[in-house]
């Protein structure tokens, strides 16, 4: 395999470009992480002023996106990157789209709790908490995997989103059987509804995030490397 | 290394060394150029490139003190059997070189030498059309054919190299290697050329040297990267440009080189 660290280039300001454009990643990976930590905290404390929060913050994710879409594009028309570095450029178009749309979801959970608030409470809302920091942690962990080149935490916590969607469908499960109880719960429960599947969606930018890092890493998909009937090792738990 | 089979290899070098006097310039390097697809050597300046391309039609054995080893077949026969024509050999593999070096003849006869040592046209009609088919097949023809008479000296730079292209193509050779053959040129006369090699994939089998990654990148199918004159990776383009299992590949091609 390659080494972790490999040597500088010959030219310098090349480092630079390509040290700066995972910076602004994981700047904007983190943000991701914050808003929605933040959304799920003003939807389990019905915090309305924190949900606008929520929503006006994720411009700021979209000018990064945007920020990097630049860069990248310049590194590829005036450096003409090979091997690994083209790797480092596709991968970073690749996050900051998948960063982008985790913003744009935890902005959609915000705009939903606003809406919540208005009605009487619903039990299942205690249930999303525990899904939102699953999710939570699977950013996290992929986050730090890129951070530091290193491929290797990654099945755990790519595999951690499989229990994302099986909380989903109890959810889901759950919200139906509310519904059917009492028509006046339809519309709080669908506004739930979609914010569970808001986070499972979170779950699967967060594991394509992982895939994209498996192959800047290694240069080949996860597939070829995921340990086949191993299930002792499987969460990153929540 | 992952060597395909005998068969499917136009050419086959099989631990090919290179000694000039008591430097040696190669070291046991096996390498298969596969039929009708480009195969592109690429490493740092003095590793060896050029004098694995010279091994293949064995422009080696004019350099003083030069001694080839090992096994290169051209369609599973030895290019080394002493009993083998040299200059025959030479009509099968053509060559092309870094500047453009045209006869001081007429682009006519620059074109025509060739086919005419060879004897391959019995009439002046079919020295023509041999003549007109390499000139079109360089992509030439419509820039030379009212001054077919005029010194091939006097074209371009990028004219001469297509040129020189329509030279070794005008034998029919069945394999064509290639020393750096843009590296004279500006982008526009480049592009031509790329454009040419892979047109003559078709019918041809082409060795490239080239020190440009990117010209790597575009024109070959398949890549071979050496360092200190040994064959460090060989594989498709693809793979050696997006992961290349070798850190030395991968420090030369984005530039890490220590
Ligand atoms: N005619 C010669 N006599 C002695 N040594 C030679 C001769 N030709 C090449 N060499 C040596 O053999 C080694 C390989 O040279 P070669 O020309 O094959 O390198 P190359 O990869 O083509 O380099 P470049 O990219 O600069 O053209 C070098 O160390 C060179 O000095
Ligand atoms: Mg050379």
């Amino acid at each position: 395999m390659m080494p972790q660290k490999a040597p500088d280039h010959i030219v310098k300001s090349f480092d630079d470009e390509l040290r700066k454009l995972r910076e602004q990643i994981l700047a904007m990976g983190g943000r991701a992480e914050a808003q929605l930590a933040d959304a799920i905290t003003a939807l389990a404390k019905r915090d309305s002023d924190k949900a606008v929060r929520v929503i006006e913050s994720d411009k700021g994710i979209d000018a990064i996106e945007m920020t990097v879409a630049q860069d990248s594009l310049k590194i590829l028309a005036l450096r003409q990157p090979m091997a690994k570095d083209l790797r480092e450029v596709v991968a970073a178009i690749k996050i900051s789209s998948d960063i982008e749309r985790i913003g744009d979801y935890a902005k959609n959970i915000a705009k939903r709790t606003l809406q919540l608030n208005q009605q009487a409470p619903l039990k299942p809302t205690g249930s999303i908490p525990r899904m939102g920091d699953l999710a939570i942690k699977l950013i996290s962990a992929v986050l730090s995997a890129y951070a530091n080149d290193d491929a290797d935490g990654l099945i755990a916590a790519w595999r951690s989103d499989e229990s994302i969607d099986e909380m989903y469908n109890s959810l889901f499960r759950e919200l139906l059987t509310y519904m059917m109880e009492d028509p006046r719960n339809i519309g709080a429960s669908t506004h739930l509804l979609f914010i569970a599947k808001n986070i499972e969606r979170i779950g699967d930018h967060a594991t394509n995030i992982a895939e994209t890092v498996h192959f800047l890493v290694h240069g080949k998909p996860i597939d070829e490397t995921r340990p086949k009937g191993d299930t002792t090792n499987v969460a990153i738990n929540g | 290394m992952n060597a395909i089979s005998p068969t499917l290899a136009k050419m086959h070098g099989r631990k090919v060394t290179v000694h000039y006097g008591s430097k040696q310039a190669l070291f046991d390097v096996d390498l298969d150029v596969p039929e009708r697809m480009v195969t592109a050597l690429i490493g740092p300046s003095g590793c060896g490139k050029s004098t694995f391309l010279r091994c293949l039609n064995r422009m080696n054995d004019v350099i003083d003190g030069c001694k080839v080893g090992g096994e290169i077949t051209l369609d599973g026969q030895d290019i080394y059997d002493p009993k083998l024509d040299v200059v025959m050999l030479r009509a099968r593999i053509g060559m092309v070189f870094q500047k453009p070096n045209p006869f001081p003849k007429s682009i006519y006869d620059n074109v025509a030498y060739g086919p005419r040592i060879h004897g391959m046209a019995g009439t002046k009609g079919e020295l023509d059309e041999i003549v007109r088919g390499s000139l079109e097949k360089a992509g030439l023809w419509k820039e030379v054919k009212e001054r077919l008479d005029q010194p091939g000296t006097g074209l371009s730079g990028g004219q001469q190299q297509r040129l020189c292209i329509a030279r070794a193509i005008a034998v029919s050779p069945e394999v064509i290697l290639m020393d750096e053959p843009c590296s004279a040129l500006d982008p526009i006369a480049t592009a031509k050329i790329e454009e040419l090699i892979d047109e003559l994939r078709e019918n041809f089998t082409i060795v490239i040297v080239t020190h440009s990654m990117q010209q790597a990148a575009r024109v070959s199918q398949k890549t071979a990267f050496f360092h200190l004159g040994q064959l460090i990776e060989w594989g498709d383009t693809e793979q050696i440009f997006t992961s290349p299992k070798d850190e030395r590949t991968q420090g030369y091609i984005t530039g890490r080189f220590g």
